[in-house]
């Protein structure tokens, strides 16, 4: 039952191909838009359930996506052992930045990830010897699967959408778990959490090497899709838009988050015709969600629905009983 | 069961507790009361590691546990149940108990037989266990805060101030339930300032005055007490 809405989900991704085959919108806006949930996702289980923000998560996708490129051009490594090793260097790094931070109450996880962010993009443009610098990486070579090359369209978006939809289940479960729990506590009240033996600053920790790992995940599978990286794509904007994602969608909701990154992408696509007027319509748009939804585009929607739905039942609940009452007279 | 030795605590440079002493056996009932300011709700949060203490010792156990993190002090069996109840309010009814079980996650089946217990104690949470804890009202949501404090398995039980905006009648309510926790073995440490109610449930008082303890009696006789008379209880 919990898991209805997912299932829901999975079908009409697994669907969309199907009843749209060779559509722009399906396999090449798809694929950006499968790779936004996964970092939305991530990125609110730090937002919407621990309450801390990252200004700094494209550090973490950057980060997943050079180890990915790096490894596999110069060194030759498979697809998916590079990915592994850049999930555990991702992981790392997130952890010892949380040590001195995430002790300290209230939004300095904020300054210090903007901080980061604009260290690694310069590390990535300085770099040049590693990373290309500037001019970026290329040739990355295909993800191969145990010998399945994925090297077409419709190949990267099932391997995408499985990657979507395993990263929102994970995250489903995670919030529903005694962690996630824990989480929710102390984004309520820190002190309270501390009395039910929370250790909170640890739960903190963890949460925020979840949110990296899922960051690093969506950047390798980038990396291969693209087949070309360069430091442009996990700039501080980068960051902005993640988190923009989250909020549009809903804060503390896991398809709240996944619903933004699909309305942001397509709205970047969608927009495209509109040329120079793209960053004002982008942002008045976004500027009437926040003022009209300020819950945010799916959560704000969805209560919506369901208390027309309640208040309409609860009148014809009324009407019943008039009626009841006149037969009574 | 509990030691406090020599107690001071700080808010910055204002000293809040002076050398406070007190002692809890295991399977007593112990009030603590004292007047606004008193330095109570500073205390309990000293024990429970909430608030740095100065100087002093805490044992539990006859363990030093004065430099303990919160989270040990909890999974060492030693439960608050906040002041202003402090429950979780989006989260559900049940959600609230679970997180009081959050240092017993190895042992499932006692969880689950506890919650049954909690919602036996208090029928009215397992009727409203799906809803939002901020929709309950504050005598519900003290049920809540004690219930959850059960479920972290607690040997020593730290109550501050559960009648605190609550109904004379629910105020019974709740003292009922804090006498028969007390019978079925928990050792109970509870901090009032409705003296008369605390005292006529306790078997030993401590008086608290501006961060000082002034007395220290069996409860009958602090309830018999001039002083104590006619500074709480009004008489």
């Amino acid at each position: 039952m919990r898991l209805t809405g997912f299932f829901i989900f999975a079908a009409s991704v697994a669907l969309l191909p199907v009843l749209f085959p060779d559509n722009y919108f399906v396999t090449v806006v798809g694929i950006a838009a499968g790779l936004h949930v996964i970092l939305a996702v991530g990125l609110n289980l730090l937002i919407g359930y621990a309450g801390q923000i990252s200004l700094g998560h494209a550090a973490f996708f950057g980060m997943g996506a050079y180890a990915s490129a790096i490894l596999t051009t110069r060194f030759d490594w498979p697809g998916l052992l590079a990915m592994l090793v850049g999930l555990l260097v991702t992981g790392t790094i997130a952890w010892l930045l949380a040590q001195p931070i995430l002790r300290l109450r209230g939004h300095y996880l904020a300054m210090a990830t903007l901080g980061f962010g604009v260290i690694v993009h310069v590390i990535l443009v300085q770099a040049t010897h590693w990373t290309g610098g500037p001019d970026g990486l290329g040739e990355i070579p295909a993800l191969s699967l145990l010998g399945w090359i994925v090297d077409d369209d419709q190949r990267w978006y099932g391997v995408i959408a499985a990657a979507m939809l395993l990263s929102i289940w994970l995250s489903l479960n995670l919030v529903d778990s005694r962690i996630g729990r824990a989480l929710r506590a102390v984004r309520g009240s820190e002190f309270a959490a501390e009395m039910m033996g929370i250790d909170a600053t640890r739960a903190k920790t963890q949460i925020f090497v979840v949110s990296a790992l899922f960051a690093a995940f969506a950047g390798s599978l980038f990396a291969h899709q693209q087949a070309f990286i360069s430091p442009d794509s996990f700039s501080l904007m980068i960051s902005v838009e993640l988190v923009t994602m989250v909020v549009l969608g809903g804060i503390a909701s896991t398809f709240g988050a996944a619903c933004g990154a699909i309305a942001l992408t397509l709205l970047h696509e969608s927009l495209v015709v509109f040329e120079d007027y793209e960053l004002l319509i982008h942002g008045a748009l976004l500027m009437a969600v926040m003022i009209f939804l300020p819950q945010g585009l799916f959560v704000g929607l969805t209560q919506g629905v369901r208390r027309r739905w309640i208040s309409r039942i609860a009148s014809r609940q009324d009407m019943k009983g008039e009626r009841n009452s006149t037969v009574q007279q | 069961m509990l030691e406090i030795n020599g107690l001071n605590s700080h808010y910055g440079p204002v000293q809040v507790i002076h050398d406070i002493n007190l002692g809890v056996h295991a399977g007593e009932l112990v009030a603590l009361v004292g007047g606004n300011g008193a330095g109570k709700t500073t205390l309990l949060h000293t024990l429970s590691s909430l608030h740095p203490a100065s100087a002093g010792s805490i044992s539990f156990d006859g363990v030093d546990i004065t430099r303990w993190p919160s989270h040990r002090i909890v999974a060492a069996g030693v439960c608050q149940v906040p002041e202003g109840r402090q429950v979780f309010a989006p989260l559900s009814v049940e959600d609230n108990l679970r997180l009081g079980a959050y240092r017993q996650y190895s042992d499932p089946s006692w969880v689950r037989q506890e919650l049954g217990r909690v919602y036996h104690l208090f029928p009215i949470l397992h009727e409203r266990r799906r809803q939002p804890a901020g929709t309950l009202s504050g005598g519900q949501q003290q049920m809540l805060a004690i219930g959850r404090a059960l479920l972290g398995r607690p040997r020593l039980l730290l109550l501050d101030e559960p009648s605190m905006g609550l109904a004379p009648l629910l105020v019974e309510e709740i003292f009922r339930v804090i006498v028969e926790l007390n019978r079925q073995g928990v050792t109970i440490l509870l901090v009032e300032q409705n003296a008369r109610a605390a005292l006529a449930i306790a078997e030993r008082g401590y008086i608290l005055e501006t961060g000082r303890m002034v007395k220290a009696a069996p409860a009958t006789e602090l309830l018999a007490d001039d002083d104590v008379r006619r500074a709480y209880l009004g008489y």
